[in-house]
């Protein structure tokens, strides 16, 4: 075998049984610096990004990062963020979906035919479409799983059929407008969080992220492993409470945090302790890593894929209902022009590996604001979205790039 | 070594899985037949053989991948069937294939626990890094961290994983697969040293190798299969390479046997087998 194993084998004896990590903030500094030389970047590069592309359009345009234009950039971002959410499941386990626009134009369409024109109520109508769009995931895993059929292929043929279904849903008209003052279309255009209660919301994510941290240190000290200190898990909350706090404050000169935004960042945390902390997220992270070693763990890997099939066609619908609500109308261009693949750009953007296994919720929440940001900027600037495809295209690129750049060097320091 | 005066009793004794008449055929290939294996607990056995003599069915039939056509297998003094890799398991005999099966994104942790995670809805990450620490220091284990993505680490680090992993369900009896196999020699070392001690630890390991020094080195006794047959069993504290290579091959006229007949012959200081080598050379 060659050098490098030779005294990768020599050289843990010195460092056997835990350095876990060295102490205090110039050694969290070196591990970073470990990490990223390793080719293990986290959000990084797209924290890197978003500080240009703000910088960047902020001097282009000064309103860019006026309250008023974040604000709309924060509510813009659900519902596709919402989609890449979905996608990020599928790319976890190492499939993909291109279907979830058109998905999430069937849901729209469903939604408004059956709350318009059948007169449900909204809320049933979007429980009808969700439900549907769950059956489509059901369907593509049952072909998936029993034929093996590609997923690339399955969701292609889907792209197709299920536009074909949303237009022949909406019919001659082609559009349907919902109500002005029904709940979903206010729930998705006028509904913000009162100054207080986005304030104590804040604050109660600080102190939940101290609580938990607290807890899972002591109990770790306590089985005698190496923990996280008091002070770090002090300054990790103030951090947050900071920011976080100057964020909704500025937002909050004008009209504020969206409900949406707050729906969309709910579903991000579910997905985040989903994939961190239950047996179900590690078995998703197994699949996609390596699809032998995780049936032979007795891990039922159909149902694994199952699931992420349909879990990214539901969080299609929701975020085509959302998409509708907010225009308050479903056409035929709903889901359609760019949907699809700013969902799967943003997942891919926020560093969710194509090569599958490797991702996190806060991809899509990153990739999104990132996908958002430029053409928020770019439609200020009054170019026209044949720039808006341009750049959001080099972005996707240099994103994808720097994952088979990362990658490659993972493996040569063997991270992978 | 003490174990090679222990093995033979034991195995009189009370053998903890033996094997008898064994047969399996897929259509009209006899993969094994009428084979005999038995392990003791706190002793390793060898299983050698060629390519296609019948080492990977007879593991598969130990592990619950294929059943056998006839024979019996009795595992502590009961006669038991092993008609799934679950059944497998749950009897104590776990096998650590050759390709490992890890999941090269998740860390030690996550993959010894893999399919077996304590608390599911919430995972219980203390209990599960204290377990890992525990096991991976019993086997004295060289791992940088537990943290470690697998991808971090070299392949006798692996099978370290891999084993720990085995050991994790509490087997009497682990079968290893090619353990030593497209390992460099210091790892290679590295896994002759686990062995002996799943060996000092009472369990009985079956261990299928190609490489006689390993064999050797680590195994109380060799079982030669050839052809799906038995083929001799040795103790491997006396055997030697030559004998081992004639009860694979079946031939007693090869390299390995060419030359220490020579080196006997050189030894004994004949002059006349002084020109033979200097012959053969040519």
């Amino acid at each position: 075998m060659s050098d490098l194993d030779t005294v990768e084998a020599v050289a843990p004896a010195a460092a056997e049984f835990d350095p876990d990590r060295p102490r205090g903030f110039r050694g969290t500094l070196t591990v970073l610096g470990e990490r990223f030389r390793g080719g293990d970047l986290g959000v990084a590069p797209v924290v890197a990004g978003l500080i240009v592309i703000w910088t960047v359009m902020q001097s282009l345009n000064p309103i860019f990062l006026s309250s008023t234009n974040l604000v709309n950039l924060a509510i813009e971002c659900v519902p596709v963020g919402i989609i890449a959410l979905g996608v990020m499941f599928m790319l976890l386990v190492g499939q993909i979906d291109l279907s979830v626009g058109s998905i999430s134009g069937l849901s729209a369409a469903v939604t408004a035919v059956l709350f318009v024109d059948q007169g449900l109520s909204p809320w049933l109508a979007v429980a009808g479409a969700v439900l549907l769009a769950c059956l489509i995931g059901w369907l593509y895993a049952q072909v998936f799983n029993r034929l093996g059929v590609p997923s690339f292929v399955i969701t292609l043929a889907g792209l197709l059929g299920f536009l074909g279904v949303q237009l022949w849903m909406l019919g001659a008209k082609g559009s349907i407008n919902l109500p002005f003052d029904s709940g979903l279309v206010t729930f998705a255009q006028l509904q913000f969080v009162p100054p207080w209660l986005s304030y104590a919301l804040v604050a109660a994510g600080a102190v939940a992220l101290f609580a938990s941290g607290y807890a899972r240190a002591s109990a770790r000290r306590s089985a005698g492993l190496p923990a996280t200190s008091t002070q770090a898990l002090l300054l990790r909350s103030a951090v947050l409470l900071v920011g976080l706090g100057a964020a909704v404050w500025y937002l909050n000169r004008d009209r504020g945090v969206g409900w949406m935004f707050v729906l969309f960042l709910g579903l991000v945390l579910v997905t985040h302790y989903v994939l961190s902390r239950t047996k179900y997220g590690k078995s998703l992270y197994a699949v996609g890593g390596n699809v032998e070693a995780a049936r032979r763990a007795g891990i039922n890997v159909k149902a694994i894929y199952a699931s992420a099939f349909m879990l990214c066609t539901t969080l299609a619908a929701i975020g085509g209902v959302l998409a509708a609500a907010r225009l308050a109308a479903a056409n035929q261009s709903s889901g359609g022009g760019d949907v699809n693949l700013n969902a799967i750009a943003a997942a891919v953007i926020g560093g969710t590996s194509l090569f599958g296994g490797r991702g996190s919720a806060f991809a899509a929440l990153l990739g999104i604001v990132v996908i958002q940001s430029i053409s928020s900027g770019l439609t200020l600037l009054n170019l026209d979205s044949s720039y808006r495809f341009m750049v959001t295209g080099a972005v996707l690129l240099l994103a994808v790039a720097l994952d088979s750049v990362a990658r490659r060097s993972r493996a040569s320091s063997g991270r992978a | 070594m003490t174990a090679s005066s222990v093995s033979p009793a034991a195995t009189m004794t009370a053998p903890l899985l033996s094997l008898r008449g064994i047969t399996k055929s897929f259509g009209a290939v006899a993969a094994l037949t009428d084979v005999d294996l038995d392990v003791a607990a706190g002793e390793v056995v060898a299983l050698v053989g060629d390519n296609g003599a019948g080492k990977s069915t007879l593991v598969k039939v130990l592990s619950g991948v294929h059943a056998p056509d006839s024979g019996t297998i009795t595992f502590e003094s009961e006669e038991v069937s092993i008609p799934s890799p679950a059944a497998a398991q749950q009897l104590g005999i776990a096998t650590v294939f050759q390709d490992l099966a890890l999941c090269e994104n998740l860390n030690v942790i996550e993959n010894l626990f893999l399919g077996r995670e304590l608390r599911g809805h919430r995972l219980d990450d203390v209990r599960m890094e204290v377990r890992s620490r525990e096991l991976l220091q019993q086997l004295s284990a060289k791992i940088p961290s537990v943290r470690a993505p697998i991808a971090a680490l070299s392949g006798g680090q692996r099978q370290t994983v891999a084993i720990a992993r085995s050991l994790l369900g509490d087997p009497k009896v682990i079968i290893l697969d090619e353990p030593t196999a497209a390992l460099g020699v210091a790892q290679t070392a590295e896994v002759l040293n686990l062995i002996d001690r799943l060996r000092e630890r009472g369990h009985g390991v079956i261990m299928i190798s190609h490489n006689m020094a390993d064999v050797t080195a680590v195994a109380d006794r060799v079982v030669v299969l050839r052809l799906g047959r038995n083929n001799g069993v040795f103790d491997a504290e006396t055997v030697t390479a030559e004998e081992l290579v004639t009860a694979i091959t079946g031939a007693s006229d090869n390299a390995v046997t060419r030359r220490s007949a020579r080196r006997r012959r050189g030894a004994a200081g004949a002059p006349a087998g002084v020109t033979k080598e200097g012959t053969d050379d040519e």
